[in-house]
């Protein structure tokens, strides 16, 4: 009973620091509508300052929670800093280009706290005066868990209070439900957005303060919890705060139990929790379908077939690349197949979010499904190397079939987290079945046949897939199932009212998105040689979300152009230190100057040099 | 006291309004007449700021505010009470009123929660209640008095008597004479014809995007050709 009990509160005190990060997280999707990647970053700046503010200032009980306060405090001027000067100028841009924006802030924090902590995790002190524990039923319970219990709860009545009793706290719950509408109002938006991003961050702060005497401060913090702040974030209805603290209860005591029964369930617990709870309450247990207004109001442009001129450059880049391995060195052949490789997995995505309306974040999923089904082809089936080629796309659909029923019975920001959970039980699988996937040690030796184990017959069969994958993903886009794709996109309402299956088209869309990235996957595998469950990381979903938005998502070619400046970017500053900060600014520079990515900057160029001649 | 002239509007490529031009006087109550998708509401909505590609002048007391946030011109003294209502569900009736309340403003009557509830008696019962859980006369009545709660001096009304009952459109025209005995100039969009000629002193007609029409609601009478040709369904 006591064994039971201590489980229980230690549910609870976990509950806490993840409900606030995740009630940070809520506040500010609520407001701002920005699906905040950086908050992980907040999150573990806040253990670090707090860290070196209680070291410094080793002052007993009031010194060390002083120093948590002041910690959180810090993280809230840093998340000013971040409104101000990032966000602050790309309100109107589309949501995910503001989602690439903070994962760029995401890559400069990784760095800056590199730079300033070092690379080694930190040990923080214990809580003067909660440094024991108490026995309870005969187990021993740290008494600082007892006071984590206590500070979730009374946080969440002081926000309460903040939001039922001031008048910023009323403006919030109303932009929350309407911004436009505050604003015509009267209420400056600007200056609502940067105070509820200050609040947001204190809290990410404040459950990164509070954590240095349970676990070591790490670099790898941010990302560690970012997946589990969405998930509860997701389950409590965005925007909901108190829907924030019964998911992180519900997830955190979950947990607790089930890994009595199944040790490897953590990772993939919270995800499963997730696509329950979508399937059943789509828009999580306390929240509510989004209002329209204050959306950008631009109907999206119809995609253009190619002009005579474009089609002519088109043609002329496809052939120098053709006949690239005549005349370039093998290892830039390498890094030719990589670009085509990474090219057909932005145009996928693309395919899903662009043409198809479904914006996901875990689109690796099918990269690495694909990348796995052909590994496996090969080593526990033993076929060859075309069989396993032709083989695993099917594996990819199929994956994508079966994920996809769930995904499109949701829309925008959930469908997203859908896919991200879907992606995410995908990798816990593949991470934890030892005995099938090698876990963490991947599956090696998958080599190409004999006969296309020169650099050179790869790099032809590797094009051959490629541009014959996005060739067939080009026609699939003007088809006639891609019009009806992008009719669904526009108009949900309008498209069901002319006859057409909304869903069962998405569903479709979503699985031949996900076939094709199966492709890129297999592509992907036979080069490399080697398969590891990163291929199915979020870390690779968000590499072709930033393909896609860098490209920009209104132009066919944009993944294109998106992908292959990916590729040659990051084989660039990869090689030096502190490439992250690097990578981060550039793709702030982008976000900042070309809100429609590289080919809408360039169309902009163009249409501005054409006056200018005119 | 508003000035809209050569207004222009789009959405994505599509030309909403062309060279759209009318007036406001100081006490005036105006109405902006036109079918369904004429271009009233996308009139007003520019003028408040909410419309993101639009060009010409719009001058209030004198100052340019096109281009301007809405805040912004909200804050100069112009009042917005949208077609859809647009309450905040998830906010008590008092919380609705108090995000419309700003400071009290020298050149416009003060409105206060107290002087509502006796112009709006309807909701001052239901002061607790969630936004969402009042009927929608109650929310169309609620809309204009959280407005109001701005001290405007100048109301832009977006189709106030679309989709609520007979009794409250008659409701509807007492508050609106009451807006202008307390000194308010009042625009008024509406596809209502008998209602407006009750309420305003005189007529715009708005049609696929441009004025028709501009005069009295006597010689609108006397010319039945007039609304048949741009108001008939």
């Amino acid at each position: 009973m006591g064994f039971y009990l201590a489980q229980l509160l230690t549910g609870l005190a976990n509950a806490s620091s993840l409900f606030l990060i995740a009630s940070g997280l809520s506040i500010i999707f609520g407001v701002t509508r920005i699906v905040n990647f950086a908050h992980g970053s907040f999150y573990m700046v806040g253990a670090y300052l707090a860290y070196s503010l209680v070291t410094w200032l080793d002052g007993g009980i009031l010194g060390f929670w002083f120093s948590i306060v002041l910690a959180a405090l810090l993280v809230g001027v840093i998340g000013l800093v971040v409104e101000l000067i990032i966000l602050r100028r790309i309100y109107h841009a589309p949501e995910l280009f503001q989602l690439v924006a903070t994962f760029g802030v995401v890559l400069i924090v990784q760095d800056a706290t590199l730079a300033i902590w070092g690379a080694e995790d930190l040990l923080g002190p214990r809580a003067p005066g909660l440094d024991s524990a108490v026995r309870i039923l005969g187990e021993p319970i740290p008494e600082y868990d007892l006071a984590l219990i206590a500070i979730g709860p009374a946080v969440l009545l002081a926000i309460w209070l903040v939001f039922h009793r001031t008048r910023w706290g009323v403006l919030v719950r109303a932009a929350t439900q309407d911004r436009e509408m505050v604003g015509a109002l009267g209420v400056n938006q600007a200056w609502l957005f940067s105070a509820t991003f200050i609040l947001g961050s204190f809290l990410a702060g404040l459950g990164g303060a509070l954590q240095i005497p349970r676990e070591a401060v790490s670099l790898q913090m941010d990302l560690s919890i970012i997946g589990e702040a969405f998930v509860v974030t997701v389950i409590g209805g965005m925007g909901s705060v108190s829907g924030a603290f019964i998911a992180a209860v519900l997830i955190s005591v979950l947990n607790a139990f089930a890994i009595l029964i199944f040790p490897q369930i953590s990772i993939v617990l919270p995800f499963v929790v997730m696509a329950v709870v979508l399937i059943v309450r789509p828009y999580g247990i306390f929240g509510r379908p989004g209002s329209e207004h204050g959306g950008t109001e631009d109907p999206d442009q119809p995609l253009r077939l190619l002009s005579g001129k474009g089609a002519m450059m088109l043609a002329a880049a496809v052939m120098a690349l053709a006949l690239s391995p005549v005349f370039v060195a093998d290892f830039t052949m390498i890094l030719l197949v990589d670009v085509m490789v990474a090219t057909l997995f932005a145009v996928s995505l693309h395919f899903m979010m662009g043409v198809g309306g479904m914006v996901s974040f875990g689109h690796a999923a099918y990269f690495g499904v694909g990348a796995y089904a052909a590994a496996m082809a090969v080593k526990l089936l033993g076929l060859g190397m075309i069989p396993a080629m032709l083989l695993a796309p099917f594996g990819a659909a199929l994956a994508a079939l079966f994920f996809g029923w769930f995904c499109v019975r949701l829309s925008g920001v959930y469908l997203a987290m859908l896919t991200l959970a879907a992606a995410q039980i995908l990798w816990g699988v593949t991470f934890q079945w030892q005995d099938v996937t090698g876990g963490d040690d991947g599956i090696l030796g998958v080599w190409p046949a004999a006969w296309a184990s020169s650099d050179r017959v790869y790099f032809y069969i590797a094009f051959a897939l490629c541009i014959g994958g996005i060739w067939a993903l080009r026609r699939a886009a003007h088809s006639p199932f891609g019009y009806v794709l992008r009719g669904v996109r526009d108009s949900r309402i309008r498209a069901e009212a002319i006859g057409v299956d909304t869903r069962f088209h998405q569903w479709m869309g979503f699985t031949v998105a996900g076939a094709f990235a199966g492709l890129a996957g297999v592509v992907f595998a036979f080069s490399k040689g080697s398969v590891f469950p990163d291929a199915l990381g979020i870390a690779q979903s968000i590499d072709g979300l930033i393909m896609v938005l860098l490209g920009g998502i209104h132009a066919l070619a944009g993944p294109i152009l998106g992908a292959a400046a990916f590729v040659l970017i990051e084989d660039w500053v990869t090689r030096l230190d502190y490439w992250r900060v690097i990578f981060g600014g550039i793709i702030l520079v982008i976000v900042l100057l070309a809100p429609d990515g590289i080919a809408g900057g360039v169309n902009r160029l163009m249409r501005l040099l054409r006056r200018d001649a005119a | 006291m508003l000035d809209v002239k050569t207004l222009t509007a789009r959405y994505g490529r599509a030309q909403i309004l062309s060279d759209v031009t009318l007036s406001v006087g100081e006490n005036e109550v105006v109405a902006l007449l036109g079918r369904n998708g004429a271009g009233k509401s996308t009139t007003i909505k520019s003028v408040m700021g909410l419309v993101q590609h639009v060009s010409g002048q719009v001058t209030y007391d004198g100052q340019a505010i096109l281009g301007r946030a809405s805040h912004m011109i909200c804050r100069a003294g112009l009042g917005y009470v949208p077609e859809e209502r647009r309450i905040f569900g998830e906010l008590t009736v008092e919380e609705n009123l108090e995000v419309g309340r700003r400071e009290p403003r020298a050149d416009a009557p003060e409105w206060t929660f107290e002087h509502l509830f006796e112009l709006f008696p309807n909701l001052a019962e239901r002061r607790r209640n969630l936004g969402k859980q009042l009927s929608g006369g109650e929310q169309q009545m609620l809309t204009i008095a959280r407005t109001l709660m701005g001290n405007p001096r100048l109301v832009l009304l977006d189709e106030p008597s679309e989709g609520i009952a007979p009794v409250i459109v008659e409701q509807m025209a007492t508050i609106i004479g009451e807006l202008k005995r307390e000194g308010l100039s009042v625009l008024i969009s509406e596809q209502n014809l008998h209602f407006a000629r009750i309420v305003s002193d005189r007529a715009y007609i708005i049609e696929k995007g441009q004025m028709r029409y501009e005069g009295s609601f006597a010689h609108l009478d006397a010319h039945p050709d007039i609304s048949t040709r741009y108001l008939a369904v």
